[in-house]
């Protein structure tokens, strides 16, 4: 900074040019770093189809099973869960399923293929807690009164009815996802696939 | 009083001595000590809070020795071993139960997390006071924000290790939190997993983060924070400028050198701390329940949350901002908003410097107004911190809800009430008795 006053405007330009080319260089550089963070070709490549044997599960009863790191529950539901769900047609954020959270085929009123069998992901749709089972109608432990039986998430209160579809006014914005899936014979299911074979 | 201005060492002509003039010419030994150590002036009045500041340097050192060794034996594995236990829990479990010594060093570091932050919140609280932000030491203050950010990241990530039902269902909550920006959001919780669910890929980038690159950055911003305030000399309980009285050799009239009398002073406090330290890592290592969650001696698993999950409780102010914002807004849900005030609730600390506007710094010449908002600001942030540990309900949510409309209105409201306060005249000289 000697010469003050007498910029080689030459040598500023090739001081310039050197600095962009060597910055581009750097943010070039960070190409490969930001993307070893995203999901790996396994882990993208991971999440293969699951195939469940439903003969051992009783009406009422549920399970779980695992797909893709996530819980999948599988419920029977008796009759008269399932007649709890046209009653809750006002209470429910999306009673008709019109947010894409289903296949086609289960975009009806039981949320299902088959009626009793509800399949879907058992993680709730704000913060990705898995909510518990609250089954008892009325009687269930910290439920409001005029409970019909259905689901409680454990972190922020939100709340699901038999099929999985969210109360209205709770932190979870959807209704819970019901997985891609296919019955290969009648008591067996296979999730994360949508057709036999395909 | 930077580094650099003192002088050479010369040699007394003794081994040692020339040993020192060697290193002396060729590295700045002499002037780094002098700068920082036996020839910095702090003022005389420092009193019990200003213990914090070299007790959290302690435990970062704490943190660092017994992070060394917990990795000699941790293994950042999601995988099932034989015995169907995750890997990472196991080697926990392995350490607290078959390393020699494992189980204190574990303890300790444990505890020292909570420690960490009780002393950065006693450090912080300390700042209010006396206004220790104020011009000149902004950039001190900045640098400080920036630790307490890091910290936070360095916190959070550390709880995932030993993947535990609340490591694993903390972080899939806060790491979902992030995908509720809108645009980015997905990719961006996505790229912090590594994997569509929180998993080994996770649970290793984590790890990395914990060792290698927060504490790299803990460490820079943490020299800079020390640099920053030796370049302006150190506030005190009175919030009067030592350098402005200074005597005919340039010495400030009411600072000692921090080497010996702050270094021995501090080795009391440092007595002390220990002493309340080793009671809690020996006879209350849990905290009950609040430095280690009960949750959290059960292995991660994907399938079933606890009934009931929390953070740790130096999370819980700010995460009972994030559910007090129950409202959309602009079309935005109230979950990204809810991202938002916490992150600020956070980040406003760093404004400070520029919104308090009163003329004097310490609250000993402060008046009324100060006091009272100063003291409801410190009970909201404890009952934020409280209901922050316990299940929702509306209750909890309406009084968090009245508490961050306090936090916010305490900084967004201070450029006028600072103002408007009744002061006391200060003096030109520390007060010291």
């Amino acid at each position: 900074m000697s010469n003050q006053g007498k910029m080689d405007c030459g040598r500023r330009r090739l001081v310039v040019a050197t600095a962009a080319v060597g910055g581009a260089g750097a943010v070039a550089a960070l190409v490969p770093f930001v993307s070893s963070l995203l999901p790996s070709e396994r882990a993208k490549a991971a999440g293969a189809p699951v195939e469940v044997d439903i003969s051992k599960l009783e009406p009422g009863q549920m399970m779980t099973v695992e797909w893709r790191g996530k819980p999948v529950w599988i419920i029977n539901r008796t009759k008269d869960m399932l007649d709890t769900l046209p009653k809750l047609a006002d209470a429910v954020a999306d009673p008709k399923s019109e947010k894409n959270q289903q296949p086609a085929y289960a975009q009806n009123d039981t949320r299902s293929i088959k009626p009793e069998i509800m399949v879907v992901v058992g993680i709730c749709t704000h913060l990705g807690c898995s909510p518990s089972q609250k089954f008892k109608a009325g009687t269930e432990e910290g439920m409001p009164d005029g409970w019909l039986g259905g689901f409680l998430c454990p972190c922020h209160g939100s709340t699901f009815d038999f099929a999985g579809r969210v109360y209205k006014s709770k932190p979870a914005p959807t209704n819970l996802e019901v997985p891609p899936h296919v019955y290969l014979a009648d008591t067996r299911i296979m999730i994360g696939e949508d057709k036999k074979g395909a | 009083m930077a580094a650099g201005n003192f002088e050479k060492y010369k040699s007394d002509g003794s081994l040692a001595g020339n040993a020192l003039e060697w290193v002396d010419a060729r590295f700045p030994a002499t002037s780094m000590w002098k700068g920082h150590l036996s020839e910095y002036y702090a003022p005389k009045n420092f009193n019990f809070w200003y213990f914090f500041g070299s007790l959290a340097l302690l435990v970062l050192v704490i943190q660092i020795v017994t992070g060394i060794f917990l990795v000699m034996h941790y293994k950042p594995d999601a995988a099932l071993n034989a015995n169907g236990v995750p890997i990472a829990f196991a080697s926990v479990e392995y350490i607290m139960r078959d390393v020699s010594g494992g189980w204190l060093i574990r303890y300790m570091h444990s505890t020292g997390a909570s420690a960490f932050f009780i002393v950065v919140y006693m450090h912080m609280f300390r700042g209010l006071l006396y206004g220790s932000y104020r011009k000149p030491r902004e950039l001190t203050w900045l640098f400080g924000v920036g630790i307490f950010l890091c910290l936070m990241g360095e916190a959070f990530f550390g709880y995932l290790l030993p993947w535990g039902q609340m490591s694993y269902w903390g972080a899939q909550v806060i790491v979902n939190l992030f995908s509720a920006i809108p645009v980015i959001g997905g990719d961006l919780s996505l790229i912090i997993r590594g994997d569509f669910v929180v998993g080994d890929a996770t649970l290793n980038r984590f790890f990395s983060f914990h060792v290698i690159a927060f504490p790299l950055v803990l460490i820079g911003l943490v020299a800079a924070h020390v640099l920053a305030l030796h370049e302006t000399g150190s506030n005190n309980p009175d919030g009067v400028e030592i350098k402005a009285n200074k005597d005919e050799n340039g010495i400030p009239r009411d600072g000692i050198p921090f080497h010996p009398y702050y270094t021995v002073k501090d080795i009391v406090g440092v007595v002390v701390f220990l002493m309340v330290f080793s009671a809690v890592m020996f006879w209350a290592p849990e905290g009950g329940g609040y430095f280690l969650e009960t949750p959290n001696f059960y292995p991660a698993d994907p399938l079933k949350t606890p009934p009931h999950i929390a953070p740790v409780w130096y999370f819980t102010p700010f995460y009972s901002i994030l559910r007090a914002v129950t409202y959309p807004l602009f079309g935005l849900d109230a979950k990204f908003w809810g991202v938002v005030a916490m992150g600020a609730s956070v980040v406003i600390f760093a404004f400070l410097p520029w919104l308090d506007r009163s003329p004097v710094k310490s609250i000993r010449y402060r008046g009324p107004i100060y006091k009272t908002l100063l003291t409801i600001f410190v009970i909201c942030f404890f009952v934020l911190g409280y209901l922050g540990t316990l299940s929702p309900s509306p209750m909890g949510e309406l009084v968090s809800q009245v508490c961050s409309v306090f936090y916010f209105g305490f900084f967004l409201a201070m450029p006028w009430w600072s103002r408007m306060d009744k002061f006391k005249p200060v003096p030109d000289r520390v007060t010291f008795k």
